[in-house]
Formats: structure tokens, sequence, C-alpha cells
């Protein structure tokens, strides 16, 4: 979806902001969230595209002005809801309603390792051909779907040329929306700068992007 | 007092909705108290930049090692014991006299975990997210890196699951230093690649 999230090639967002000597989490509820983010992901309710899809589907006006662990805890509010581990009700009252069934913790202290050290799925499966070739001119698809997509604005209808074959991977426009993993090859496509931005941009200069085959055609 | 770094919501506000939460998600079986102080250990004192220090500060020293950090980055890093979420699909990619390259993701906040651990806020803002694409020569100049025309700025948009992390160059006149002292020298900034790594003597952020 075209998002504020989208933020490439947007302007007049302001200097960047540097804080010498910046703690990990600013304040210990920064580091709470946090880490209730990557334990209730071990339920397997949802995924990893679908939790980066829900910071997106964030009224635009709140993730500008929200801290990035603020969206956060509201991601996470709304998905132990959505998702039917925990009632509205209880959301509202922070008790467990009466009688409610109690569950044993799927991430602990002894299975934190194997669900931290857990690998993105990927692989080098050859039963998946790729659609393109090293050193191909490819052009990035125009496309402005509403759901989940990783295809920047910015490379919309962009040409550049794949330089790496990076193997293959789930494809989030559809498993963000647990409609399949559509599993599929990545690239790394070098856009030059002056391709992307025309003449503001320095003629030496390149963005690399990581595209999944369903977001190329031939050039 | 925390600080309230964005003067927007009350910060008590949101450590009373965090505390609420994690306490109804404790009650109702679904997360461990335990399982949550030991993430948090972990991002605060095992994962960092000096991670990625030491890996870049080898690849400098051996020659061998950088080969083949640069061909499988995972598998270079976990020789030195660095292995952990989001850093299974690390890529090392290489300044030199001709390029400069430059980390960013436009999308959301993806960076290499188990060599810097978890981004700071300026990588995850809107100003630099939204720069770094189309103007990374700005970017760098606020970062004081002003680089020749005839330097490539290639910058990396994390599009997908792939990690990327800056082998700066080794500055002049370090050839007797130990490794790690070298290591000392690495920045985070520098592995992101917004500055250089500078000698203490003229390492002066903006």
């Amino acid at each position: 979806m075209n998002g504020a999230h989208d933020m490439g090639g947007q302007q007049d967002m302001g200097p960047v902001e540097y804080e010498k000597n910046e703690p990990v989490f600013h304040a210990p509820w920064e580091g709470r969230i946090y880490a209730l983010t990557r334990a209730m992901r071990a339920w397997a309710r949802w995924n990893l595209d679908a939790d980066r899809h829900a910071l997106e589907l964030m009224p635009p006006a709140d993730y500008l002005r929200m801290s990035y662990y603020e969206r956060w805890v509201h991601r996470l509010a709304a998905q132990v809801v959505e998702y039917g581990l925990v009632s509205k009700e209880e959301i509202d009252s922070g008790k467990a309603a009466p009688g409610s069934s109690k569950a044993t913790p799927m991430f602990t202290a002894a299975t934190s390792a194997g669900w931290v050290n857990r690998s993105i799925p990927s692989s080098q499966d050859p039963t998946i051909p790729p659609s393109f070739k090293l050193r191909q001119r490819v052009r990035a698809r125009n496309i402005n779907p509403t759901g989940h997509t990783r295809l920047p604005r910015y490379a919309r209808g962009k040409t550049g040329v794949i330089v790496r074959d990076h193997g293959v991977y789930l494809f989030p426009d559809s498993n963000a929306h647990f409609q399949g993993e559509k599993r599929q090859h990545v690239y790394s496509v070098r856009f030059t700068a002056t391709d992307l931005w025309g003449d503001v941009a320095s003629p030496r200069d390149s963005v690399h992007l990581d595209l999944w085959d369903d977001y190329l055609e031939p050039a | 007092m925390e600080e309230d770094r964005d003067h927007k919501v009350l910060p008590s506000d949101l450590a009373l909705r965090v505390k609420s939460l994690e306490s109804l998600l404790v009650e109702k079986g679904l997360v461990d108290p335990a399982a949550l102080d030991a993430l948090i250990d972990t991002m605060e004192h095992k994962v960092g930049p000096r991670n990625g220090a030491r890996v870049v500060a080898r690849a400098w020293v051996d020659p061998a090692y950088k080969k083949r950090l640069l061909e499988n980055a995972p598998a270079a890093i976990a020789e030195l014991g660095y292995t952990s979420g989001q850093g299974e699909h690390t890529l090392v990619v290489e300044n030199g006299p001709t390029v400069h390259n430059l980390v960013v993701c436009t999308l959301c906040s993806c960076y290499p975990w188990p060599v810097l651990g978890l981004p700071p806020v300026w990588y995850k803002s809107a100003p630099y997210r939204s720069r770094a694409v189309i103007d990374p020569r700005g970017i760098l100049r606020e970062f004081g890196l002003q680089l020749p025309e005839d330097v490539e700025v290639r910058v990396w948009d994390s599009t997908a699951e792939l990690r990327y992390l800056v082998l700066p160059e080794r500055p002049a006149g370090t050839g007797t230093m130990t490794e790690e002292q070298l290591a000392a020298l690495v920045t985070r900034d520098a592995m992101v690649g917004v500055v250089k790594v500078a000698l203490p003597a003229s390492r002066d952020h903006p």
C-alpha cells in the first residue's frame, strides 16, 4: 500500500537528529514492548510480514507522530485481540476474564535461544527456477497494491540491472495476508541514481534494492 | 522521570500501558517474564556494534577471513561466535577508494542485529529513511563526510530479508595496531556507512 511508511524519496522531513551515546532502550517500557513483541510471535498466529504490515495499517498521522516503540505498543495490543489470544474487554481492563483458560508460554527463558536463532525462511531450492539472469535489464513493475508490498514507490516503473541472485524467499505480498508463501527468487537490482531521480542525482551513484520475481519484468 | 523524546505522549502513560499489557499476557500464560528479561539482556549486553567492530578488524588483519566474509558473511560472522535473529542473510559490502556504501531501510527498520544490535533512533527516523536514497551525499555531509564526485555512493535499501554491513576502509597510519586496537576504532556509524573510520585524534561527530 502507498502508505506513510514508504518513505524513500520523500522530502522536507527535516535533518537527521543524532543522539550521542544513545542507549539501546530509552526507557524500560521500550525494552518490555520489544521483548513482548518478539515473544508473542512465537505463537505463530501471525508472521513477520504480517507484523510489518500491521504497522503500515496505522493511520498515517499516527504513524508519523508516534515514536518507533509507541507504534509497537499499539500494534501488539491490536494483534492479540485480532488473532483471538485476548479479548477486547481483557485489554481494556488489563485483567484476564474470570474462568478464562491459562496457556503455557511458548517462548520461555529455556527455549528462547531456539526462537531467537530461528532463521527467516529462505533456500536455494532448485525446483523453483529464477525468472531472470545476472546482468539482465529489468523494470520494476508499476504496481499499486492496497495490501503489503516490499516494492517501494520510488522504484516502480524504473529500470535496473540484476547484479545478484539471493536465492528463494517467501513472497511478502501474499504471506503477510496468509495467502500462501509463493516462494520465488529475490535479486539485488542496481538502479542508477539518475534513472531513479533524474538530474538532481550524481551520475556515479546507485541504489540497490532486493526485489522478488513478481516485482520485475524484462526491460 | 523518563525523557520524553518526542514531547507528544507522556512516557508514563506508555509505561503504564505496557505494564498493563505485560501483566495481562503473563496472567493468561502467553508470555514468560523471565524470557522477556533474557531478550532484553541480550540486546542490551550481548549484541551490539562491538560485535561488528571485531568482524571488521579481523577482516582488516586477515585477508583470508576477509575473503570468506565477503563471500559468505553469515558463516564468517559465526566463526567469531555471533549468531542470532535477523542476521541469517547478512551481506558485507566493502568500501574502497572509488566506492562508498550506505545502508538504509526505507520501508521499516531492517538492520543486521547480530553484528550491530538494535538500530539507533536516527536510522529508523523519517529524515534518514526518506533522504538516504534520494540525497545520500546530503546525508553524508550532515554526518561530516564530504565525498569527492568521482567516488560512487552505493546505497543499499534493505527491502527483503538481506541485511547489510559496511566493511569500512582501514584508516592510514594504523599499520602497527593490533586487531583489538583496530576494533576499538570501528564505530556503528561507519558500519552503516554514514561516516568513515577515523583515528582517535581526528574522530569527531558533528
